[in-house]
């Protein structure tokens, strides 16, 4: 007879983990817990270092033979020349400000999301290399050895951290652990270690300009596709331009919103407010892709793929940019963009040409988010908006990281919804604004063989969003930005079903009453608006 | 005095020594953190504990129906489905319970006088035990699931477009493209 084992032996799980230290505690790479590994075929497009095919779950990632002093040196040639990087290594005196502050570390529960330890987990390498005390004392000083097993770890919590910079709000120092995280991705792609899904939209991007690599043929006939659909929702035919010289403004859009739903619908909404308002604008096919994984890979790569930006903008002789709802795009635009490829000198300060307004804001950049545009509409009367079209949703908002704490952008989003829709409700203080919590997929972690930890890293802000849903009905997730848009469905479909994801300018598409269009029956999702749900059969 | 008598009037206890027992299972700095911080906002992880380990408490005191049960036991493992547990470490906060029970009644002294009540209590506890299982599973193949889908999701409208041209050449109409 088989052996079996007993109730009582089955029952007899150990309940407490390892008591190692946490130096001596290796990562185990299980899936659903780390992203697939960079393809050489990527790699090789943008002349990254050690493309090869290999597996981080492998014991042996393939490195070359000399990648201690690759990634040592890697490491002095950013202390010298980055002084936030020193300072952040030197500084922290582990108050344990940050600790609890971390989305993944609330969600996971595994001390090495603790920003603090995160980002000890380089600056032990950095003290034992680069500091006296540490050369000498070792681990008495808090320092360890660079070894492959430090690399592994380095891999997985890096590529566990959104640089979200939730933990630096509450820094007493202002200690930035996504720049931490930017420096140590920068050392693992110098020995080819980065991952796919970050590599592949690299590569597509430097190709063809946009993530997904779809070259501008495509990228007109998508965009084209829209115009259809609108047509068919409000009767009314925009007519988009492309790659047009002399027009006032350069429309530059994450591209996730002309492939995925539901950006496409925010993406409808942007055509047909421009559409109103007669906006002399043109979309460049080459400049197809607002967003920048070179953020994600190395500060070079983020300042090659941003290129393009200013270059069509001269290219077309465009005054100004306008920027469609993205996250990340914004931290590039608004924080590195005028000293990476700029001055934009060739271009004007930021002008609406609807209401005369001078975004000083955009002063240096140039480029203007399309949320302080359209608010900005709205504030002189510009367009005409029913809200009521809008009535079956009960909406949130969710601020988006870099939109709100690498901008400051939160009450533009909120006055807009509260003229586009008629039920708003906040989620708690704590959870938005300045202190909002990630999706938990941002910083290149939207992967679908990630969504186990993406579960993980999104509960906090689901679990706000659950309080809302519970407390006011809400059913509807509003945000400003293309990953959000991407990642938080499944999010909610896991934690709180019930509520759907919906970009700021769908919305608007929807309240926004144009000029000439015929009795709107549905919303932009061919959804029937609230109480015409007979009519919609009539009509086809 | 009946167990449920019992159970009702050291309700607080039990339920804080459930609850330590399960957030033990978490690394100390951890388990440290879902004991102190009170903010559900700040805590989701211990709330949702917290918040269905009373549930499962009050209705398996209660003798209530397992539709009942099933929205507090979801609460806990809906996030412990996803978190570095195994499915046996995952679920296994519910056995914990009669551990917990037994060692107070032996505590009081009590043991003897209700083993006979205990043994139809921890016969409840195994049926939550099982309806713990099914939301265990349920959650995961809610992963895959949501995987599929965004993989799908992803290149929907270009498919859809292609599939539109496609469709459209076959018929001898021409695509966009051609005309």
């Amino acid at each position: 007879m088989a052996q079996v084992p007993k109730a009582d032996e089955l029952a007899k799980v150990s309940h407490r983990p390892p008591e190692t230290p946490w130096t001596e505690t290796p990562v185990e790479f299980r899936p659903g817990t780390f992203c697939y590994g960079a393809k050489p075929k990527n790699l090789e497009v943008v002349g990254l270092p050690n493309p090869r095919e290999w597996n981080p779950a492998d014991e042996d990632w393939k490195l070359p033979d000399n990648w201690k002093d690759i990634t040592l040196n890697g490491m002095k040639d950013r202390l010298d020349k980055f002084r936030s990087f020193k300072l952040f290594m030197d500084i922290c005196v582990r108050c344990g400000a940050c600790a609890d502050k971390c989305h993944y570390y609330i969600g996971s529960g595994d001390p090495k999301n603790m920003p603090v330890l995160r980002a000890e987990l380089i600056r032990s390498v950095y003290r034992k290399y680069f500091t006296g005390s540490g050369k000498i004392f070792s681990k008495y000083a808090g320092a360890r050895a660079l070894t492959e097993r430090v690399l592994k770890e380095w891999f997985y919590y890096y590529y566990q951290c959104t640089e979200c910079r939730r933990c630096s709000v509450f820094c007493p120092y202002g200690i930035d652990t996504a720049e931490v995280t930017m420096m140590a991705r920068e050392l693992l792609n110098e020995l080819g270690c980065g991952i796919d899904w970050i590599a592949g939209p690299v590569a597509n991007c430097y190709m063809n300009g946009n993530h997904l690599g779809i070259q501008p043929h495509a990228f007109k006939d998508m965009i084209e596709f829209f115009v259809d659909e609108i047509e068919e929702v409000t009767g009314v035919r925009v007519e988009p331009t492309f790659n047009r010289k002399g027009a006032e403004v350069l429309f530059i859009t994450p591209s996730g919103d002309v492939f995925a739903d539901p950006g496409t619908y925010t993406l409808m909404g942007y055509m047909m407010l421009f559409h109103e308002i007669g906006l002399d604008y043109t979309w460049s096919t080459y400049a197809s892709e607002g967003g920048n994984f070179g953020l994600f890979t190395s500060h070079e790569m983020m300042k090659r793929l941003n290129a393009k930006m200013y270059a069509e903008a001269k290219r077309l002789g465009v005054k100004w940019i306008l920027g469609g709802e993205c996250g990340h795009m914004w931290r590039v635009i608004n924080q590195y963009m005028d000293t990476m490829n700029g001055p934009a000198d060739f271009l004007e300060v930021p002008k609406s040409p609807i209401t005369g307004t001078v975004f000083e804001n955009a002063k240096s950049t140039k480029m203007v988010h399309i949320a302080e545009f359209t608010a900005d509409l709205i504030r002189h009367g510009k367009i005409k908006l029913d809200p009521s079209r809008n009535d079956n949703k009960i909406v949130t908002f969710h601020d988006s990281c870099n939109t709100s704490r690498a901008m400051g952008i939160f009450e533009e989003p909120r006055y807009i919804l509260k003229h586009v829709c008629n039920h708003f409700y906040d989620m708690p203080e704590g959870t938005i604004r300045e202190k909002t919590f990630c999706c938990g997929s941002g910083s290149g972690l939207n992967t679908d063989e990630y969504m186990e930890m993406r579960m993980r890293g999104g509960l906090p802000r689901a679990n706000a969003v659950r309080y809302v849903h519970e407390k006011h009905g809400v059913n509807m997730l509003a945000c400003i930005c293309a990953i959000d848009r991407a990642v938080l469905p499944p999010l909610m479909n896991y934690w709180v079903p019930g509520v759907d994801v919906t970009g700021l300018h769908e919305l608007v598409g929807n309240a926004l009453v144009m000029t000439g269009e015929k009795k709107r029956t549905t919303d932009l999702r061919y959804e029937p608006l609230p109480g015409m749900e007979d009519e919609e059969d009539d009509d086809v | 005095m009946s167990l449920t008598d019992y159970l009702r009037q050291n309700q607080k206890a039990i339920l804080k020594d459930w609850f330590h027992a399960v957030v033990d299972s978490y690394p100390a700095e951890t388990a440290a953190f879902l004991k102190k911080e009170k903010d559900p906002f700040a805590n989701p992880v211990g709330y949702s504990i917290l918040e269905g380990l009373q549930g499962v408490f009050a209705q398996v005191v209660e003798g209530a129906e397992q539709e009942k049960i099933t929205p507090f036991l979801d609460r806990i493992i809906r996030v412990r489905a996803v978190q570095d547990f195994t499915p046996a470490q995952a679920v296994s906060f519910v056995f914990s319970f009669k551990e917990v029970v037994r060692t107070r009644l032996e505590g009081d002294g009590r043991l003897q006088e209700l083993a006979g009540d205990l043994r139809t209590l921890e016969a409840a506890v195994d049926q939550v035990a099982l309806m713990a299982f099914n939301i265990y599973m349920e959650c995961r193949e809610k992963l895959y699931e949501l995987r599929v889908e965004e993989v799908k999701n992803r290149t929907a409208r270009l498919l859809e477009r292609a599939n539109a041209i496609w469709e459209s050449q076959r018929k001898g109409e021409g695509s966009r493209e051609e005309s």
